[in-house]
């Protein structure tokens, strides 16, 4: 198997790595803050990220360097960077291991974000479920504070740049931007209005940040190295870089693997996952994370960059793969996901709140072989009423799965369909309701 | 009242945020980490401390799943059932827990030790299947391993087959 240069879980691969603020700085950790707040402006770090092309890691893509430049300059603050720890997508767990292994790295890159967009404070979004990293990330701020690269006066620059880490307490959606400021505010954690956007009207309605772990991660190695190095990894020149992609399901080896963007699912399934896990082959896969549509074997060869599996019709989104062998029911697969959806709606918006609900009610009369001769043509213009007409990105998200194996996987769902008309009973007298 | 005890975390915790009802999770966490689930007393507190009406903490806190507003057991076993670790079986857990327990998801067991739930997915979809008790999680279950946790659970309220930070295979395919 090819062997690829790491980036951000090279560190943990060394063994013995302990995550501590020692090792991270032996192996080269916080030169990055040293240079940029020696050597350069603000506005340059943020032309290096440009240069860069790294693009947010979280789901949507949104390239990095401009999403800072909507920071307005003249703002007279306080200006606030929140990195979103939230990772609830089903299919996605690398945020999780960069830091508990690493955290030291994301936390470099904070403070590179908070010192690029003008911001002294900053809090990082944890999903309340992830106590272990919470605890890590706590004692790995405390230590880079007692170190001088956090607090009031890092590295004698009299600059001052506070992290704190904030748990959530179970709710997805609180993974979107706006939700998560909502519950950083202390609310429940509902979307707002687009726009005006975080950058101009975010936490507290100040101008704000919102960057994914991964994203932040990538950072000091775009300081240390340029940007143009980074331009130069990955599938150029929209897609660049690596990414840590997590696989999930039916594989031989599950796990999260960091490969450069534009390697192609097959070579990522079956020479770095390991292939089937039996002689089962496969039968389709989820590309990034639990709200990007199915695509079959025949997507095989789609590249793993932003774009390509855009044209395939479904997105990289969160990064998690996940494969599921021939003899998975894909209604059964639509019908875990829709219920994942349908407790995670966060009811604001009546398409979304209502939607969620007979989608998952429809697919549950399916799969349970209740399912009525029109009940596609419901889900089908179910799903058409959702997307787009939701106020965030959940609506699009939700109706994925279902679009996605209503489209490839018909059959199945006509089979049970057909299979619930010949055994229900058929009455030919007419019912007659009495009270 | 529940926050005197914890004046300390409690100022700390305040001094994280321009304003205050930013303090309203961290605080209803610190309260379930006592009491096991909030309580109406507990919610006051807060409220009072936070300068918020009760109406508003609870509509924060019915919006969270985290947060209990009954008592629960000692050990709340909570194992994710969303696609990735369904794909891994993770029905057969819940099967495994009900039998050894006899308790199905929502209920707790009679010597109030155990509660069991179903839940989304906890971020570990790669080691499916798995379940969090209380603050751990355990993960790459088998029947075996199900049975062994919580019998160290009952019998010594902890069990090292908890996970510690994440480990996992890297690009070159070595397992760590
Ligand atoms: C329903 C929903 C859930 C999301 N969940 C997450 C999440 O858990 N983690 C994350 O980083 N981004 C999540 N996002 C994306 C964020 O809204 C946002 O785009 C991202 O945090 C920006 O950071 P990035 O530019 O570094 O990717 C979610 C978006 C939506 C619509
Ligand atoms: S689309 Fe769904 S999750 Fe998003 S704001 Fe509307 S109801 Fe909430
Ligand atoms: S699907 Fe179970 S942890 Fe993600």
């Amino acid at each position: 198997m090819a062997q690829y240069e790491t980036i951000l879980l090279k560190n943990m691969e060394q063994p013995g790595y302990s995550g501590s603020l020692e090792d991270y700085e032996r192996a080269g950790g916080y030169q990055a803050l040293r240079k940029v707040l020696k050597d350069m402006q603000p506005d340059q770090v943020i032309e290096e990220v440009k240069k860069s092309s790294l693009r947010g890691r979280g789901g949507a893509g949104f390239p990095t360097g401009v999403k800072w430049g909507f920071i307005p300059k003249d703002h007279p603050g306080p200006k606030y960077l929140c990195c979103n720890a939230d990772e609830s997508e089903p299919g996605t767990f690398k945020d999780r291991q960069l830091m508990e292994r690493d955290p030291h790295q994301m936390l470099e890159g904070m403070a590179i974000t908070c010192f690029a967009i003008g911001a002294e404070t900053s809090y990082v979004y944890i999903r309340g479920e992830f106590r272990l990293g919470a605890k890590i990330l706590e004692k790995a701020v405390q230590e880079a504070k007692a170190a001088g690269y956090l607090g009031e006066n890092v590295l004698g620059t009299g600059r001052t740049i506070n992290i704190f880490v904030h748990a959530g307490a179970g709710a997805y959606i609180c993974g979107e931007e706006t939700a998560l400021l909502e519950s950083l505010e202390g609310k429940r954690g509902q979307p707002r209005f687009k726009p005006p956007f975080p950058a101009t009207h975010g936490l507290y309605q100040k101008p704000t940040v919102v960057n994914n772990v991964e994203t932040m991660a990538n950072i000091p190695h775009i300081m240390n190295k340029g940007g143009e190095w980074f331009a130069g990894i990955g599938s150029p020149p929209k897609s660049c870089g690596t990414r840590i992609f997590c696989l999930s399901g039916h594989v031989n080896r599950p796990g999260n693997y960091e490969v450069p963007m534009g390697m192609p699912f097959r070579e990522f399934i079956y020479d770095v996952g390991g292939g089937m896990r039996s002689d089962k082959p496969l039968k389709a896969f989820i590309p990034g994370g639990a709200s990007a549509p199915f695509l079959t074997p025949e997507h095989l060869d789609v590249k793993m960059d932003f774009e390509a599996v855009a044209m395939a019709g479904s997105m990289l989104g969160s990064g998690g793969v996940t494969v599921m062998e021939e003899g998975t029911s894909m209604v059964w697969a639509a019908l875990r996901l829709m219920e994942f959806f349908y407790h995670e709606s966060c009811g604001k918006c009546t398409p979304c709140r209502e939607g969620s609900s007979w989608l998952t009610q429809i697919l549950q009369r399916i799969w349970n072989k209740q399912g009525r001769q029109g009940d596609l043509d419901l889900l089908d213009e179910l799903c058409k009423n959702i997307a787009g007409r939701t106020i965030c990105a959940f609506g699009e998200a939700e109706v994925g799965p279902i679009q996605s194996t209503l489209k490839y996987f018909r059959h199945e769902y006509e089979e049970l369909i057909r299979e619930a008309e010949a055994t229900r009973p058929q009455s030919k007298e007419i019912p007659v309701f009495t009270h | 009242m529940l926050l005197e005890k914890f004046k300390d975390e409690v100022e700390e915790i305040l001094s994280r945020y321009p304003v205050k009802r930013s303090a309203l999770l961290p605080l209803l966490n610190l309260a379930q980490r006592e009491e096991g689930f909030v309580s109406e007393p507990a919610m006051r507190d807060i409220a009072k401390v936070l300068e918020l009406t009760p109406p508003q903490v609870f509509e924060t806190v019915t919006f969270y799943t985290m947060f209990n507003l009954k008592p629960i057991g000692k050990f709340h076993l909570q194992v994710c059932k969303s696609l990735m670790c369904a794909l891994v079986r993770s029905d057969d857990v819940v099967t495994w827990i009900s039998k050894k327990l006899n308790i199905v998801p929502g209920q707790t067991t009679a010597d109030n030790n155990f509660t069991l739930s179903v839940v989304e997915c906890l971020g570990s979809c790669g080691t499916g299947p798995m379940m969090q008790v209380n603050d751990d999680y355990y993960e790459q279950l088998t029947e075996e391993k199900v049975v062994r946790v919580l019998d160290d659970l009952a019998r010594d309220g902890n069990c090292h087959l908890k996970s510690g930070p994440f480990m996992f295979p890297t690009t070159s395919g070595k397992s760590r």
